[in-house]
């Protein structure tokens, strides 16, 4: 039983205020973006704040749904990711980790790379530049704005990791901080 | 012309598009799961009224929140009404939410449309 008070402490040494492991699908992401509102209403969050924490929320969530791939060992199949947010007293938080196929690792890494070596008007332009080259959504209804929307609305780099998880898999853990000064 | 009217949802915006009564608008939160599926029949529809547009349309977004997908096809949207004589924009956003009104900003800089900023 002592993992039960192991996740409850880990949680409040980080400053975790809702944290969901599971299947993510559109109607998670609601569930998810609700229960986040009302934690912020409750707490009486600047409505500036909220709307960019819900903003970074939304795109991360819905890249989960979108890009997180199945993990299959021999012990067990899953399609679980974990998503998080932390509040602390100058920021949230917003963390989210899923499983990535590898060949798609360094595609990823330039695409955090060239948003996080841009500036605000860098940023600016690379969303206006994709936004009217693309002729349509991606295969998986994406617009691949995702990362420089999150990098705009965060106004920090975006933090990143990936972790070999065998198996043609890794792990892709990402973190978004939203200032609130 | 067929009406479009769709109550909003928590992930879906309002829709109204009404050529009698001159009432074309989008309003509220737009994340569907699949944006294409959902913007497609108001595209549609903005070129079917593109054949015998009134002589003005006011067209209204007053949108609270849209993610990354629905942006792409908010500019499609916007590109649809581009070919019509008469269009102009009326982009409202909250007085205090400075991304929404940018957001409205560089819609207009990618559209040859006149743009109308109401805050309220």
């Amino acid at each position: 039983m002592r993992y039960i008070f192991d996740l409850h402490q880990m949680m409040l040494k980080n400053n975790i205020i809702l944290v969901y492991e599971g299947e993510f699908t559109q109607e998670i992401t609601k569930s998810v973006l609700a229960m986040a509102e009302r934690n912020m209403d409750s707490v009486g969050e600047e409505s500036t704040i909220k709307r960019k924490v819900f903003n970074v929320m939304v795109e991360c969530l819905q890249n989960i749904v979108k890009y997180s791939e199945e993990y299959v060992t021999e012990e067990k199949r899953s399609n679980t990711a974990i998503f998080m947010i932390g509040k602390f007293d100058d920021s949230y938080v917003i963390t989210s980790g899923n499983p990535i196929k590898d060949e798609t690792v360094a595609e990823l890494q330039n695409k955090l790379e060239q948003i996080n070596s841009l500036d605000k008007d860098g940023l600016k332009n690379l969303y206006k530049d994709i936004i009217k080259s693309s002729t349509g959504l991606t295969e998986k209804g994406g617009a691949g704005l995702g990362f420089v929307d999150m990098a705009r609305k965060s106004g920090q780099p975006l933090e990143y990791s990936f972790e070999n998880m065998g198996n043609g898999l890794s792990f892709f853990s990402l973190k978004v901080t939203i200032s609130r000064v | 012309m067929e009406i479009i009217s769709l109550e909003g949802t928590e992930d879906t915006p309002k829709i109204l598009l009404d050529k009698g009564n001159s009432i074309f608008e989008i309003s509220g939160r737009s994340l569907p799961e699949d944006a294409a599926e959902f913007y497609q029949p108001i595209i549609d529809w903005i070129r079917k009224y593109g054949e015998d547009p009134l002589d003005e349309t006011i067209f209204v977004f007053k949108l609270e929140y849209f993610n990354t997908a629905s942006s792409k096809l908010i500019l499609d949207t916007l590109s649809a009404l581009e070919d019509i004589p008469g269009v102009k924009i009326h982009w409202y956003f909250y007085e205090d939410d400075e991304d929404m009104e940018e957001a409205g900003e560089e819609f207009s800089e990618l559209i040859d449309l006149e743009f109308e900023f109401k805050p309220y």
